[in-house]
């Protein structure tokens, strides 16, 4: 089933390719993507064996991300029948194409057991996505789009010296000379420590570019502000997850190096300063797009300090990365609709989204509400793990800090998306034909309804898959 | 052999400080050439019998043409159809970048001594100056304003990635051939899509001219 899921996607993009209409194309994007998510079905029932001498294996980890993407990516798929018919005015060749291969390479990070295929395929992930931020083809998205590049690109070639790095850590004559997760973890202790650290160092930057932590996140208001709505869910939801997930690998294998006290400060460090930072930029800022960027910013930070913290709050981590990818989507989703209707993404010319679309304006409210961890939804409880994970440990300043960030957020999150859904939206720029339709309004009004009964009722299967993914990646 | 390796090592060390010296574009994407060149005899003077003869080809071969061929040959076109000869106002003034420079190699060599490497006799010099290439890639990046230059600093990172990647040759040769590949792949990205559209766009290379996003 592995190979398949990998596999079926990277197909259908390359015949999305080949494909000459424009008009009927995007129906490769449902078709692999609801492929994609039977045989994630398929994967949940019956577990499989490690493949290619280990170098694919879904273990616990991988499964939380890879579940939380496949759903995120069903929904984008149904969303851009809609969106793409509406802009059948532009070539959908590369962006339907390219997702698809995003949709591949996703998967093959969140099976990949071994550094050096995980590493090609998040690289994989910048090449594929890049070209999809230029969908504008205007200057601003260029801007955008050279900028990710060119970031992501340094953060991936430091990551790839990282990777060398704790190569060679294990290279000394006795040690596992492999990449392979499972090796470096069983030689645990005797790797080179003065390379286990500097490779952590180089990988916290690599994949922390790509996840978005501050001060590594410059990339990350522009993608998001120019992208389609739907490539800043798939974006935001999901390639940062997966970062976070390779990030998590890393850590793995320091711990069993006996260098984790050293990796969980500077996770915990870099998460606070992407909560502070989020709170400081989202404060009087107009563009929603850009908010929705530094939401994400915000909640990349929330998944490092759970997982620095350790203990506990780790469970509450890989809970949070399946609430922040599904609650993203929303979001993403609904700020497209809202920008597509109104032609503008700053609050000087929107208002009123509410009246004018009765679906996407309140989910757009809903989706704040979720995301900035308001009961019943379900980031409140993953966000609650985490916190009572600082202050079960006694890490007072840590909880504290946490949470007046958090409140921060809301406050200046809030204040802008009232703006955008309240008042009366007469006055503002309209662009006939692009209100709420089936297609574009029921994803994300679906996903609501995940984040929503995740949060009143979470199933046990999914509460056992989290703490045993926290106990692989952080024995607790 | 141990003194031709060496040479080899100082060379690049030398090539990266005079790249960060220099404002003509020609002289930069010339020496960027040069290095990668230098790069892919590296394999061959490193090879010890354990390796197999296939990947120390592969690998020497692999280098030569892309990173001393087919690179600069692209950033060559680049510059002819976009008119631009030279780096004229850089973020920082060419004297400081060659100091930070030397400082970079002086602590590249200072940070190496902490690390212990499995057959240190055989590569003296070979983790200062990856460490090194890497530094001067990354302030070749932050300090240039023109998106060529930006795009050279990038491909000398790759370099430096490179040379340390050469300790890894023995044991994990496919590893090593797959971050050349990608470089291959970046490379054709940044500059076939990203640049040719940049000079389309704003009719200038000069990336300071990308500032309508910020907050």
């Amino acid at each position: 089933m592995i190979p398949i899921v990998i596999l079926i996607p990277l197909v259908l993009g390359g015949m999305a390719f080949a494909w000459p209409e424009n008009r009927n194309r995007p129906v490769f994007l449902l078709v692999g993507a609801a492929a994609h998510a039977a045989g994630m079905a398929g994967l949940w029932l019956r577990e499989e064996p490690p493949l290619l001498d280990g170098f694919l294996f879904l273990d616990a980890a991988g499964k939380v991300t890879l579940t939380a993407t496949s759903a995120l990516f069903l929904a984008c798929a149904v969303y851009a029948q809609g969106y793409l018919r509406r802009r059948d005015d532009r070539d959908n060749r590369v962006f339907v194409g390219g997702l698809l291969v995003l949709l591949s390479a996703l998967t093959m990070v969140g099976v990949a057991q071994h550094l050096g295929l995980l590493w090609v395929a998040i690289e994989l992930t910048t090449l594929a996505t890049a070209p999809l931020i230029y969908f504008n083809r205007n200057a601003r998205s260029l801007e955008a789009a050279w900028k990710y590049l060119l970031v992501c690109s340094l953060g991936i070639a430091l990551a790839l010296l990282g990777t060398f790095f704790l190569a060679l850590a294990g290279a000394a004559p006795g040690g596992p000379r492999s990449l392979l997760v499972g090796d470096l973890v069983r030689a645990g202790p005797a790797l080179s420590k003065p390379w286990v650290r500097a490779a952590f160092v180089f990988l916290l930057v690599g994949y922390g570019t790509k996840m978005g932590l501050a001060p590594l996140h410059s990339w990350k208001p522009d993608a998001y502000g120019e992208a389609p709505g739907l490539l800043g869910a798939l974006l935001s939801g999901g390639v940062t997850s997966f970062a976070f997930l390779a990030l998590a690998r890393v850590y793995q294998v320091c711990r069993a190096a006996g260098e984790d006290a050293f990796a969980r400060d500077a996770l915990v460090g870099l998460g606070l300063l992407s909560m502070a930072l989020a709170a400081v930029f989202m404060v009087g800022q107009r563009d929603f797009k850009r908010m929705l960027a530094y939401s994400s910013v915000e909640h990349m930070g929330i998944l490092a300090v759970g997982l620095g913290l350790g203990g506990s709050a780790v469970p509450g981590a890989f809970f949070h990365s399946l609430n922040n990818g599904l609650s993203k989507g929303v979001l993403f989703l609904a700020a497209g609709n809202i920008h597509r209707s109104f032609g503008s993404k700053v609050t000087d010319d929107v208002r009123g989204a509410a009246r004018r679309l009765p679906v996407s304006g309140p989910l757009f409210l809903a989706g704040f509400l979720a995301v900035t961890g308001t009961p019943p939804f379900s980031p409140f409880f993953s966000e609650f793990v985490i916190l009572n994970g600082a202050l079960g440990t006694g890490r007072y300043w840590v909880g504290g800090l946490f949470l007046l960030f958090m409140a921060a957020i809301f406050i200046g999150m809030g204040t802008t998306i009232l703006k955008v859904v309240q008042g009366d939206d007469a006055g503002t720029p309209s662009r006939p034909g692009f209100g709420d339709s089936w297609l574009t309004a029921a994803p994300p009004l679906v996903l609501m309804l995940v984040v929503l009964a995740l949060g009143l009722w979470l199933p046990r299967s999914l509460a056992d898959l989290f703490q045993s993914a926290a106990h692989l990646v952080a024995g607790s | 052999m141990a003194a031709w390796i060496d040479m080899v090592f100082i060379l690049v060390v030398v090539i990266d400080l005079f790249t960060l010296a220099s404002s003509r574009l020609n002289a930069a994407i010339r020496a960027v050439a040069l290095q990668g060149a230098l790069l892919s005899v590296l394999p061959l003077l490193l090879a010890s019998w354990e390796h197999e003869i296939g990947h120390v080809l592969l690998l020497s071969l692999g280098a030569l043409a892309i990173k001393a061929i087919f690179i600069p040959w692209l950033m060559f076109r680049a510059i002819r159809e976009a008119a631009i000869r030279r780096e004229v106002e850089p973020i920082i003034g060419f004297v400081p970048s060659m100091i930070l420079g030397g400082v970079g190699v002086a602590l590249a060599f200072a940070f190496s001594r902490g690390l212990p490497l499995p057959s240190p006799e055989r590569h003296a010099f070979l983790v200062p100056t990856a460490l090194a290439t890497v530094w001067t890639g990354l302030l070749l990046v932050v300090s240039r304003k023109k998106a060529v230059n930006q795009v050279l600093g990038f491909l000398m990172l790759e370099n430096g990635v490179f040379v340390f990647g050469l300790l890894l040759a023995e044991f994990m040769p496919v590893m090593v051939e797959a971050g050349v590949l990608l470089d291959l792949f970046a490379a054709v990205f940044v500059m076939g899509i990203v640049m040719f559209h940049i000079n389309r766009e704003f009719s200038s290379l000069d990336t300071e001219k990308l500032t309508a996003l910020k907050d």
